[in-house]
């Protein structure tokens, strides 16, 4: 059976132990998480885990009738790629010195990253993204040394007003301590 | 009113009209236990000799009484040992509320003594649980667990209280048990399409499991393979569903099975999945199962929806409200080429009597089944003599052959024949044990003479462990590796030495005598049965093999 990969959107109660309920779900089911993230929503009972997983369709409807079963889970969906939008963020670490760091400077540039820390060797680039471009842009600074990277994995929001249940009603969202 | 926490667990006890706990008591939950000694006369609590038979008890009460168990263990290893048990209620789907308490909210993470993370442990074996460490959540997460356990699709639920949080207090307020989550129901278009093909089917059956039980739907079932003129064929977990006596019944399915439902699968057009989840021993090749039929299946939980079976059309529903729609659209046919092969098949039978010895298992049961009546509550352990029960007896009721399933827990039958027996003091409680599984659980014994529970168990006595000897014999040429224990364990003198009776049969008539005077007896008895270890569970279909692999002697 052909192999899709799919991007799932899981609405969770945002309390202690809800995290581990829904990954040892999917681990003791033996399905494998390509990447996964978490946050609160503007709704600070609800968390949203977004999960990217590769697999058949068969496999895609177990992950999320056997999620759905779980108490915790509020609601969940696949965001379809054509009416989703899915952002990745990139931090990147490469070797770069004076001589070549104007052209690096110019890669960053087309691909609208940031570079944001800047030593004699070295600098970091952030960048936010459809995860194809991140790719694209992974692939274009091969020919540097990459010390060190990591990747956030994908989060993802449907298009138009279509919001989820458990989210609809108006919540005053903590600022908190912002910082840069 | 303000109550202390162990006084709130009692009180949701009551609010939930639960008047039998199992348990056993410890450091962490001493305050239930105290609670508890106030309570006297309100809720009684049953004493295990271990927590893995209590949580067995509870189970057992919930499969013969329809109600939830409930389980007390304290922290730690009183927690742990509850696993088994716990593990045992959810893969069969059985209502059951276990709580445990753990260590002071200022210890938990210290790894102080006898602390476990219990929820971690039980994540996987239970519908949901809680970890309850402030007094304001302990109300609400035990009545949540009563109605989580209860819905849908039932199971066990885990409810951990740190013990500062049974000696905190708070302001608590009686209230009516949460209403169990809605039952989804049967969409009527899908039941239209359903009755179409039951109406253009030439060959269709009906194969039905625990969910059948569960929704109390055996008169519906009966009506449907009557009017329809189809047959049936059960799991384990629906045994005694469909009356043995019913002319549509045609028997177990699956590993161990009758000749004529695995055939009547394999050759069907039709197979109306109900309750059931095309397990491995009923599917043991799930690509070649029931190959020339469609396949319908009804099932509360959307989840079994081709898990393990590609299904061309299911129904997300309880199965009494699926099939009371349904039986109306039915039409009332019959279809005399398809049930006369089915007869023929039929007469192909494993009641056999095989081996040297002068006591036979189909004999034991059979007098057994003679020597009871309908009501009788029939539970088993594990292996052989599990599947010998599940074949020869002449299931009648609902909630009425209780055994492990899913796990397949060798130790089950104690502990859950003692809650059977105490959920149903008015009933019979029949306990078939071998003596590989009695090692297990036999300590149990003392529950039984405490309580004065007049459970008859019958020891069908091989000395080697039956189950995997067979398969050793048959697949492994006879390398019998730890099978043979040469126990010399005389069962008689044991339940003697507990202080109940014991009788030894080597023939049938000494089985029949023993049985009729162990009926008389109001406290527990034990009949070891002397068998041959050569006897084999028959019709056999191996790991993997379809109804053309079938071993029928």
């Amino acid at each position: 059976m052909t192999k899709r990969r799919e991007v799932i959107s899981i609405f969770v109660d945002n309390q202690a132990n809800v995290l581990s309920r829904v990954v040892s779900l999917f681990g003791r089911r033996g399905f494998n998480i390509d990447s996964l993230t978490v946050s609160a929503t503007n709704n600070p009972e609800i968390s949203r885990i977004t999960i990217v997983f590769t697999g058949t369709e068969q496999a895609l409807n177990q992950i999320i009738t056997q999620t759905e079963k779980l108490e915790v889970v509020k609601e969940i969906f696949t965001l379809e790629k054509e009416n989703s939008v899915y952002r990745e963020l990139l931090l990147v670490k490469i070797r770069a010195n004076k001589m070549n760091r104007t052209a690096l400077r110019e890669v960053v540039d087309i691909f609208r990253g940031k570079i944001i820390d800047l030593s004699k060797e070295s600098v970091v680039v952030e960048m936010t993204g459809a995860p194809e471009k991140i790719d694209g842009f992974m692939n274009m600074v091969s020919c540097y040394e990459i010390i060190e990277m990591c990747r956030t994995g994908i989060t993802g929001i449907k298009r138009g007003l279509a919001t989820p249940e458990c989210c609809q009603e108006e919540h005053e969202i903590d600022s908190g301590d912002l910082f840069d | 009113m303000k109550l202390t926490g162990s006084e709130i667990v009692a009180e949701v006890l009551l609010e939930q009209e639960v008047d039998t706990v199992f348990g056993y008591p410890g450091g962490t939950i001493l305050n239930i236990y105290d609670t508890l000694y106030s309570y006297q006369g309100k809720i009684r609590h049953i004493l295990a000799s271990h927590e893995q038979h209590a949580a067995h008890a509870a189970d057992g009460y919930a499969r013969a009484t329809g109600k939830t168990g409930v389980v007390f263990a304290t922290s730690g290893p009183g927690a742990t040992n509850l696993v088994t048990g716990i593990a045992t209620a959810f893969m069969d789907s059985i209502p059951m509320v276990a709580i445990t308490c753990n260590v002071p909210d200022s210890l938990v993470g210290r790894d102080a003594f006898q602390e476990i993370c219990i929820t971690g442990v039980t994540m996987p074996i239970t519908k949901h649980n809680y970890f309850v460490n402030k007094i304001e959540d302990l109300a609400d997460a035990l009545r949540n667990a009563f109605r989580i356990a209860q819905s849908g699709r039932k199971g066990p639920v885990l409810v951990d209280i740190t013990k500062d949080v049974t000696a905190a207090t708070i302001e608590y307020e009686k209230q009516t048990p949460l209403a169990v989550t809605e039952m989804p129901k049967a969409d009527m278009a899908d039941i239209e399409k359903v009755a179409e093909l039951i109406n253009k089917a030439h060959r269709p059956i009906v194969y039905f499991g625990g969910g059948v039980a569960a929704s109390c739907a055996s008169k519906q079932l009966a009506e449907l393979l009557q009017k329809a003129d189809m047959p049936g064929t059960y799991t384990m977990m629906a045994a005694g569903v469909l009356s043995y006596d019913d002319k549509k019944n045609l028997g177990l399915i699956g590993m161990h099975g009758s000749v004529a439902s695995n055939k009547a699968v394999d050759k069907a057009d039709l197979v109306l999945a109900l309750g059931t989840r095309f397990s491995d021993r009923v599917a043991l090749n799930m690509k070649k199962f029931a190959k020339d039929a469609t396949i319908v299946q009804i099932d509360i939980d959307k989840s079994e929806i081709n898990k393990n079976v590609l299904v061309d059309l299911s129904v997300v529903s309880d199965v009494k409200d699926a099939l009371t729609k349904l039986i109306p659209l039915v039409e009332k046919v019959e279809r005399t080429e398809w049930i006369d092969k089915l007869r023929e098949w039929k007469k192909v039978r494993g009641d056999k009597k095989e081996g040297n010895a002068k006591l036979h298992p189909y004999e034991i049961v059979t007098s057994v089944c003679d020597l009871t009546d309908k009501e009788t509550i029939y539970v088993t352990d594990v292996g052989q003599h599990q599947m010998w029960a599940a074949q020869y007896l002449k299931h009648t009721n609902t909630r009425c052959f209780l055994t492990s399933g899913g796990l397949g827990t060798m130790g089950f039958g104690y502990g859950a024949a003692i809650g059977a027996q105490i959920g149903c003091p008015q009933k019979r409680v029949i306990h078939f044990t071998g003596d590989g599984s009695f090692h297990m659980n036999l300590a149990e014994a003392c529950t039984a003479i405490s309580n004065n529970l007049p459970i008859i168990t019958v020891i069908m006595n091989n000395r080697v462990l039956g189950m995997v000897y067979q398969w050793q014999t048959t697949f492994y040429g006879k390398r019998y590796s730890s099978t043979t224990p040469e126990r010399k364990t005389d069962f008689v003198k044991v339940i003697e030495g507990f202080g109940g009776k014991g009788y030894r049969a080597t023939n049938p008539e000494e089985f029949e005598a023993a049985f009729k005077e162990a009926l008389k007896s109001e406290g527990p008895v034990w009949i070891d049965c002397v068998i041959s270890r050569e006897e084999r569970v028959l019709p056999m279909i191996p790991n993997g093999g379809t109804v053309n692999d079938i071993i029928v002697g």
